[in-house]
């Protein structure tokens, strides 16, 4: 099982910027939110029912493609943009690496004071 | 995006037992498995070798942070982008991106509850993870809902 994760965890992870922080925003949040069904959408249809203008929900969407968590296409004259899961994937995976690390430290401490 | 990590063990120990355990470096040791080479400090750098079995070649640096005792031991320490053997050893470690661990003691009708926090994972840039493995429709969708919980937080 360690050495499974072992090898995971030393796989070779392709370089991108840092997409935990990217989603460390709640307009990014909701943006991903909204994407998350997999249908792309395109600026205007991201911007409805928001308070902030285009060209900020814009920026916001630029900053989540350069991580890639979303791309772009073009259709026509608009861009399109589509969820891609898979660096939170990523993050999920090295946060249940890290945690259950400490369920067996945690684990080691319980019977190292009670045994 | 929750990036913390947030642990609840109860033990049957009074609080004393429970800290001793945690912030003597020789019995830190012992259960997280780590040699140090002396006791903790808080403001200083901890230093050892890690003496679990695969990552012995996998160095012990932390600083620590918080030492109030019985409530509060902190220490931030480093994620290194690879434990593979070679590629650790090649590695400049002096810019491994580093999270914060929380250790936090309080004493309950049977022993002591013990709360473990690590947080910061916000730190650690991408090319420090992991390569994308095969997705289980489960755990994405368990994923999503966790990403709305916080949206539904933060709104």
């Amino acid at each position: 099982m360690l050495q499974k994760q072992r090898s995971r965890l030393t796989a070779r992870g392709k370089a991108h910027a840092p997409a935990f922080a990217a989603l460390g925003d709640e307009t990014r949040l909701a943006l991903v939110a909204k994407l998350s069904s997999g249908q792309p959408r395109s600026i205007s249809q991201l911007t409805k029912g928001s308070k902030l203008t285009r060209q900020a929900i814009t920026k916001h969407l630029r900053v989540l493609e350069n991580v890639g968590i979303v791309h772009s296409a073009h259709a026509g004259r608009e861009s399109l943009f589509e969820f891609d899961p898979t660096p939170i994937d990523e993050m999920i995976e090295y946060l249940d690496f890290v945690s259950e690390q400490w369920d067996h430290a945690l684990a080691r401490l319980k019977s190292f004071i009670e045994d | 995006m929750n990036d913390r990590i947030e642990k609840r063990i109860e033990l049957k120990a009074p609080i004393s037992r429970v800290w001793r355990a945690v912030t003597d470096y020789r019995e830190f040791g012992e259960w997280f498995r780590v040699k140090l080479n002396g006791p903790f400090v808080p403001g200083q750098v901890s230093r050892g070798w890690i003496t679990y079995p695969g990552y012995e070649h996998v160095k012990w640096e932390a600083v620590v942070q918080k030492m109030e005792p019985e409530r509060l031991f902190s220490f931030t320490w480093p994620h290194p982008s690879s434990f593979e053997k070679a590629e650790y050893a090649q590695a400049d470690h002096s810019k491994d991106p580093a999270t914060l661990v929380e250790f936090r003691f309080e004493k309950t009708a049977g022993g002591t509850l013990l709360v473990l926090t690590e947080s910061g994972f916000d730190n650690i840039p991408g090319d420090f993870r992991l390569e994308a493995f095969r997705r289980n429709e489960g755990g994405w969708a368990e994923q999503m809902k966790n990403i709305e919980r916080y949206v539904a937080k933060a709104a």
